[in-house]
């Protein structure tokens, strides 16, 4: 998906609304467009002096470092507006640490591979004998289950055939909540009893999925804070049961809620350690929020946002856009 | 909790307390360092630049010009104006003279809400009252079936209904009257406050429930927006308090400072785990000594006397001076522990206490030992002396454990009780000297419902609290008031 990047890069404010490229590879076309059209409101740059770019970036939640290292950025780099300045600087710092070439300087061929809004291509891992998994992972209440349901719908649109795991045995009635959308998307979902092993599920559900034919199953997982020692033990095993599993885990979602403050940086280190999520979904974005921790994570871990989550429905998934998400964001409240 | 506040100011401080005299360049070195610990809690900008002002300029005032110890001047400082930022006083839940109390809660998506509702329902029952659960949350599926789990766990009754929001609404509060419960506490859907529509429906549910408090749950992860989301909320359906969920995380908590800035209501409860005991009244007194290193004793103490019911407390305090203490009154007391929620939140509470807990181990610990008890005949239990060597070998098979385990218990809970004698030996019963200040004022326990003279929390728990003081060199009573 190295078009993306480019086209991204090389946008401006004010053509960064016009509709995405299809990426030309196609057997699997995670991000079809006609389904997941960037989220980019018609927005233009707002005259801005230094004072309140700054105040802007810290009420978007990119903390004090990151909006320092932001403005300097702008300053030694770029010319022109002020807003301007500070998008291209953002624009460089989501999307600078995916650049093939600077991965291919580190020598890391597999990073290279995933770019942003890249995505595991489900026709390529997935085979007769073995489907791929995803892993839906988060602290609580940021909106996995939700986000497992849009993904299915995606997936489902896409011709795979997908079968749910609810590996949420812990919070009350959270089977019941993915049943709910497992109906209405009329996939299949497997589930364990309630309190019980998480792991065993996703087992089950690749088994229930080679039984059928289904070539991808998505695992919605329990809330756990990232502080919980024997909960990110927990998620430990559930990847490595999976790992054991006829199926191959190809990707690892983390969601972070972009409501979320400084403490994203908290969740995605923790993750990143536990279980190196393969990229992050920022959920929530259809509100006020801005979600500029992600800003952060992205420069700390090279995790980049892949999806936005803009809405309760089904169909509001969206690529992520770093040149929207700049912009919106520089937009202010 | 706070940690990354509290760990920001104590750098802080530490710098300070090396000055010799506060100077203004002083001053306001100290507050950019102040301004960026802030920021990075998650307190909204506007918040920081107010906070930071008015103790530039507290600091500036001529008097505390004279002063010798800056650090302690600035602690006095932020200190206070902490207070007046976290509102003040404590929360002061008022229950309506004609029943049923009624409160509502609204929240962004993911607060928290649900859950905060059944901790609530859970605080209430513990608070001698009669609540009922409504559940209105007909957005997200499952969230009433949610409602019912956690209802059925913590014992409240759940009503709810098909019908629009509003509708169930005044329909649960009938269903109180008909059941004579005397406390509502209504779940809602969580929703974005820049969504009119849904707004709408919330201030419409307000309408018809009428509620004596709306409680605003936020989740203390939340960035810079929770403050612009508090106020739209406040907008629709004005704010009574907040309830600050998910404090058990590594979260800075600093939304509840913006919360309270921006919309003025402070915030009456936090949530700090994931067991229905987990939720407490805050208290910004004792959250600005946390914030600055000080611990919050008191709000421990006030947890143990509440959770550890008190005639049965009473009646093993008397067994235990008597020698009669036995394995099933330990076994209650570890239940009664296990009820005030995660050892990690009690001890984050004692100043000076190991921060990391690991509380995975201690609780199959307790899970171990009490499978342990629960395997012994009601003599072994009273007589632990009689367990031979086949009796230790039928209790290991039937708790899953291993004889060690078993004689370990034996010996730990021999151990305890000879050590406990010697204590109400030493120390008495009674809290000696002056009696404890502290006003009881009609607390109904769950039991028994009768007012107690005395506080015989000292002896239960094992806090013993002339013991404690003397120890953390500082006068309870003082705290207290």
């Amino acid at each position: 998906m190295a078009l993306f990047k480019r086209r991204a890069k090389s946008q401006t404010a004010e053509d960064f609304a016009s509709d995405v490229a299809a990426p030309e590879d196609s057997s699997f076309n995670a991000l079809d467009n006609s389904e997941l059209e960037v989220h980019a409101p018609e927005l233009n740059l707002p005259t801005l002096t230094w004072e309140e770019a700054e105040e802007i970036l810290l009420q978007a939640d990119l903390g004090v470092a990151t909006t320092n290292k932001i403005v300097q950025l702008a300053q030694d780099n770029y010319s022109g507006e002020v807003s301007e300045r500070l998008q291209q600087a953002l624009l460089a710092e989501l999307t600078q640490p995916m650049s093939p070439e600077e991965n291919a300087a580190v020598g890391d061929a597999d990073i290279a591979d995933a770019g942003v809004g890249d995505f595991a291509e489900v026709a390529g891992v997935a085979t007769e004998a073995s489907p791929a998994i995803w892993l839906v992972v988060g602290v609580n209440g940021v909106g996995k289950t939700t986000t497992v349901a849009k993904l299915a719908k995606a997936q489902k649109d896409q011709g795979h055939r997908v079968v749910l795991a609810a590996a949420d045995t812990f919070r009350a009635a959270a089977i019941d909540q993915l049943q709910t959308w497992a109906d209405r998307l009329d996939v299949s979902l497997v589930k364990g009893a309630p309190k019980g092993d998480p792991a065993a599920v996703v087992f089950d559900a690749v088994e229930h999925a080679k039984a059928r034919g289904a070539d991808l199953v998505i695992a919605d997982t329990a809330g756990r804070m990232h502080t919980k020692d024997n909960l990110m033990e927990e998620l430990q095993k559930i990847l490595r049961v999976a790992n054991k599993s006829q199926g191959t885990v190809s990707e690892i979602l983390l969601v972070i809620d972009s409501t979320t403050g400084q403490n994203g940086i908290s969740q995605a280190r923790v993750f990143n350690e536990s279980v190196r999520p393969t990229g992050i979904v920022l959920t929530k974005l259809d509100g006020s929020s801005k979600g500029g921790v992600v800003v952060s994570v992205q420069q700390e871990l090279q995790l980049a946002v892949k999806f936005i989550g803009v809405g309760e429905g089904l169909s509001d998934l969206r690529q992520f856009d770093p040149a929207a998400f700049a912009t919106t964001l520089l937009c202010g409240a | 909790m706070f940690e990354r506040l509290t760990s920001g100011f104590s750098k802080i401080f530490s710098r300070a307390s090396r000055k010799g005299r506060l100077k203004p360049a002083d001053i306001d070195e100290v507050l950019a360092e102040m301004r960026e610990a802030l920021l990075d809690a998650d307190v909204h900008t506007k918040v920081v630049e107010k906070f930071c002002n008015q103790v530039r300029a507290e600091c500036l005032s001529a008097e505390l010009h004279q002063a010798l110890n800056p650090a302690q001047q600035i602690t006095k400082i932020v200190h206070s104006e902490l207070i007046s930022i976290l509102g003040g006083e404590s929360f002061d839940f008022k229950y309506s003279s004609q029943p049923p109390t009624v409160v509502l809660l609204a929240g962004l998506q993911g607060s928290g809400k649900t859950t905060a509702a059944a901790k609530l329902a859970s605080w209430f029952l513990q608070q001698g009252r009669r609540p009922l659960l409504v559940g209105a949350d007909l957005q997200r599926p499952a969230a009433v079936e949610q409602l019912r789990v956690l209802g059925e766990e913590a014992g409240v009754p759940v009503f709810s209904d098909t019908a629009a929001p509003p509708k169930v609404a005044a329909r649960g509060l009938s269903e109180a009257n008909r059941l004579g419960r005397d406390v509502v506490i209504c779940d809602t859907a969580g929703r974005l406050a820049i969504d009119k529509e849904l707004m709408a429906e919330i201030s419409k549910v307000g309408k018809a429930l009428k509620p004596h408090y709306t409680f605003f749950v936020a989740d203390a992860m939340s960035g810079q927006n929770a403050a612009v989301v508090a106020e739209q909320f406040n907008e629709a359906v004005a704010l009574d308090a907040v309830i600050l969920t998910k404090l058990d995380s590594d979260a800075r908590g600093g939304a509840a400072l913006s919360v309270r800035e921006v919309v003025g209501c402070p915030v009456a409860f936090i949530s700090t785990g994931e067991r229905l005991g987990d939720l407490e009244q805050f208290h910004p007194d004792r959250l600005a000594g946390r914030i600055l290193g000080k611990g919050d004793i008191l709000g421990l103490i006030e947890q143990t006397e509440q959770t550890f019911e008190q005639d049965e407390a009473e009646a093993a305090a008397e067994r235990l001076i008597a020698g009669t203490y036995t394995l099933d009154d330990f076994l209650e007391q570890m239940r009664q522990i296990k009820k005030m929620g995660s050892l990690s939140s009690l001890l984050s509470r004692i100043p000076g206490s190991p921060e990391n807990v690991d509380d995975a181990a201690t609780d199959k610990r307790m899970a171990h030992m009490e499978a342990i008890i629960c395997s012994m005949t009601p003599l072994e239990r009273f007589k632990p002396e009689i367990i031979n060597n086949s009796r230790r070998q039928r209790i290991a098979k039937g708790s899953g454990t291993s004889t060690a385990d078993v004689s370990k218990l034996i010996k730990e809970f021999t151990n305890a009780r000879k050590m406990m004698g010697s204590l109400t030996k030493s120390a008495g019963m009674k809290r000696s000297g002056k009696k404890p200040n502290r006003k009881k004022g009609g607390r109904v326990t769950p039991k028994g419902g009768r007012q107690h003279g005395r506080t015989p929390q000292g002896a239960v728990t094992g806090i013993d609290l002339a013991k404690l003081e003397q120890e953390l060199g500082i006068d309870l009573s003082q705290l207290e008031n």
